[in-house]
């Protein structure tokens, strides 16, 4: 019989770690097949952060280094410097990439660094077992915000896309969602143009992934799911930020 | 063909690093060491090489954690104030057994303190610094030439270890300017590096650089593996300069541009008739306890002085070679101040006249 679906070669045969509902595994996958279909998997070079994907480095069959909280844009520009010639890409959370490494992603973007970031937006730290984020919702419950972030006592949620959008270093900004098999076919599309904004040496490149944490969230699957529908996007919207009439 | 010119300390830095075949710099103003940064924005454009002006400290070391794990020789620089923001980098490289090479132009503390010359940084280069059981390669050169030599050799013993080597100097050394003879080509080595980033490209494996051992069993066996590298280390790359110790009365302990002050010092106590020795330690770590222990249990020497610009930092590790054998006695001035060659022959001439506290 023929075989119309196989594991990607851009993964290791290994199983992941995360919690049932959690789309990290679905994100891996479409980051894998997109090195594979595009012929550059052995030619990349990707990040791992702190957070639940700390060590990605096991799934991913390109060469990867495991980096310092928040630290992975420094570091892939540390890579990228040495192997201009190579895709590097950073794979980061939300805590990791808004919060402690904010000056990393900020200036990363600013000097146009050749370099993709995956950005993984959950509304919550999840490896630490359910803090507040800066992309946390106001209203909000977590184990940091008991009563519900109250924008008096802790803040606005951060709007990364829109933020980084505005400096002429970043070349392609993309927000996208993996609630449903049309956005997550978005998402590829997504990856795809930033490797290729990457290999034509245009600058800095970003996807931002609406993702789920049903865990620290404290609710089911697909409930999780939709709550990504109802309350996240209305907070952060789908779209290009960036790079619209991109011809890449 | 070799020449000889007048360079500013860390001028000199930055070209021994080029010299190395360093291609790759990062950093963040800070003074007294920003010429470093000066001096590769410029060359590193002539040689081909990457210059980044980093947004942090803490992001310069990241950055040369990345060029490291990719195959490079990569170098940072800082002072005191910035050395501590690069602790936790360190910490990572070391974990992950990266070579690197950092350079600490040492300023008065603590906190932002002041910018003149120090060496109040021996407990944090030595004993540790960031989290972990961790040891770095730590130089210290009392010269400019020195600081030449020590600073291409940094780069051979980080391959050779895959470990991060810090060039321990202070301000005075960073600012002063002295001729150095460069050499015709440099004793670069090629270490084999099969374990770095560079895409897969045709490799079956692909390759990972990490710190993290989630499996206690694991990290205690890394542990392990580490401790027997240092102490491999520790057997063959301790350096020290030992003078006149054999027939010393007294034997000083001093390293980096303190050390000079030391070495005019006992030759105006021989004109007293006070027979006067001295160990200088090259590497901090590895510390040459066991040249110490022998100068202390040689009938001739009656005790050590241990002089340094901090509070009393590296005579820890003298007094732990002495072990008690003799006394060891300590002069230290603080705060960018340098002791006076008065001060410390006052000082010899007490100790000779057992007068000294």
């Amino acid at each position: 019989m023929a075989i119309v679906f196989d594991k990607t070669e851009g993964l290791l045969d290994k199983p992941f770690h995360y919690c049932p509902g959690c789309t990290h595994g679905i994100i891996h996958r479409i980051i894998a097949e997109t090195m594979c279909e595009k012929g550059i998997l052995n030619d990349t070079i990707g990040v791992s952060s702190v957070g639940c994907t700390y060590n990605n480095y096991e799934y991913f069959s390109c060469d990867m280094v495991q980096a310092a909280h928040g630290r992975a844009p420094a570091v892939a520009t540390g890579v990228k410097r040495v192997h201009p010639d190579k895709f590097v890409f950073t794979y980061q959370g939300d805590g990791d990439l808004a919060s402690i490494g904010a000056a990393e992603i900020l200036h990363s973007a600013a000097r146009g660094e050749r370099i993709t970031v995956f950005f993984v937006n959950n509304a919550i730290y999840g490896m630490t077992s359910g803090q507040m984020a800066p992309t946390t919702l106001l209203g909000q419950v977590t184990t940091t915000s008991p009563f519900g972030r109250d924008a008096a006592l802790q803040g606005y949620p951060m709007n990364v896309s829109e933020l980084l959008a505005t400096l002429p270093g970043a070349v392609y900004i993309e927000r996208v969602a993996m609630n449903n098999f049309k956005n997550i076919q978005t998402a590829k599309k997504a990856v795809a143009k930033a490797f290729a904004v990457q290999e034509k040496g245009l600058g800095f490149s970003l996807v931002e992934f609406l993702s789920t944490c049903p865990t620290n969230w404290g609710k089911e699957p697909v409930e999780s799911l939709r709550w990504l529908e109802s309350a996240m996007i209305p907070q952060y919207p789908l779209g290009v930020f960036k790079g619209k009439d991109l011809e890449v | 063909m070799a020449k000889k010119v007048l360079m500013k300390g860390n001028e000199v830095i930055a070209e021994a690093a080029i010299r190395a075949g360093c291609r790759h710099y990062f950093g963040y103003p800070i003074t007294p060491q920003t010429e470093i940064m000066h001096y590769m924005a410029k060359r590193m454009v002539e040689v081909g090489g990457a210059f980044v002006q980093a947004e942090s400290e803490v992001s310069a070391i990241n950055m040369v954690y990345g060029a490291a794990s990719a195959g490079a020789r990569a170098l940072t620089s800082s002072s005191s104030p910035g050395i501590s923001l690069k602790q936790e980098g360190i910490s990572y490289i070391a974990g992950a057994e990266l070579p690197a090479v950092v350079v600490n132009i040492v300023r008065a503390g603590p906190g932002l303190g002041g910018i003149q010359t120090s060496q109040g940084d021996y407990f944090q280069a030595t004993k540790g610094g960031g989290h972990g059981d961790y040891k770095n390669i730590v130089v210290a050169p009392a010269s400019i030439q020195e600081l030449y030599e020590l600073t291409v050799e940094a780069f051979n013993l980080a391959d050779r270890y895959r470990m991060l080597v810090m060039i321990l100097g202070d301000g005075t050394l960073g600012q002063m300017m002295e001729p150095v003879l460069f050499r015709e080509s440099e004793p670069t080595e090629d270490t084999d590096k099969s374990w770095a980033l560079t895409g897969r490209g045709d490799r079956t494996e692909h390759n990972t650089v990490t710190s993290i051992y989630i499996e206690p069993d694991d990290l205690e066996r890394k542990n392990n593996d580490l401790q027997i590298k240092y102490a491999r280390v520790a057997e063959a790359e301790t350096r020290y300069e030992s003078t006149d110790v054999e027939d010393a009365e007294i034997v000083i302990t001093s390293f980096g541009t303190c050390s000079r002050i030391c070495k005019n010092v006992i030759r105006q106590a021989a004109e007293l008739g006070i027979k006067v020795g001295m160990v200088r330690p090259i590497t901090l770590w590895p510390f040459p306890s066991s040249e110490i222990a022998r100068a202390a249990s040689l009938p001739s020497v009656k005790a050590f002085l241990d002089v340094e610009l901090n509070a009393g930092q590296m005579v820890e590790d003298v007094r732990l070679a002495v072990n008690g054998q003799k006394p060891v006695y300590f002069l230290g001035r603080m705060g960018g101040n340098m002791p006076t060659q008065k001060e410390i022959l006052d000082r010899i001439v007490a100790i000779h006249d057992g007068e000294a506290k």
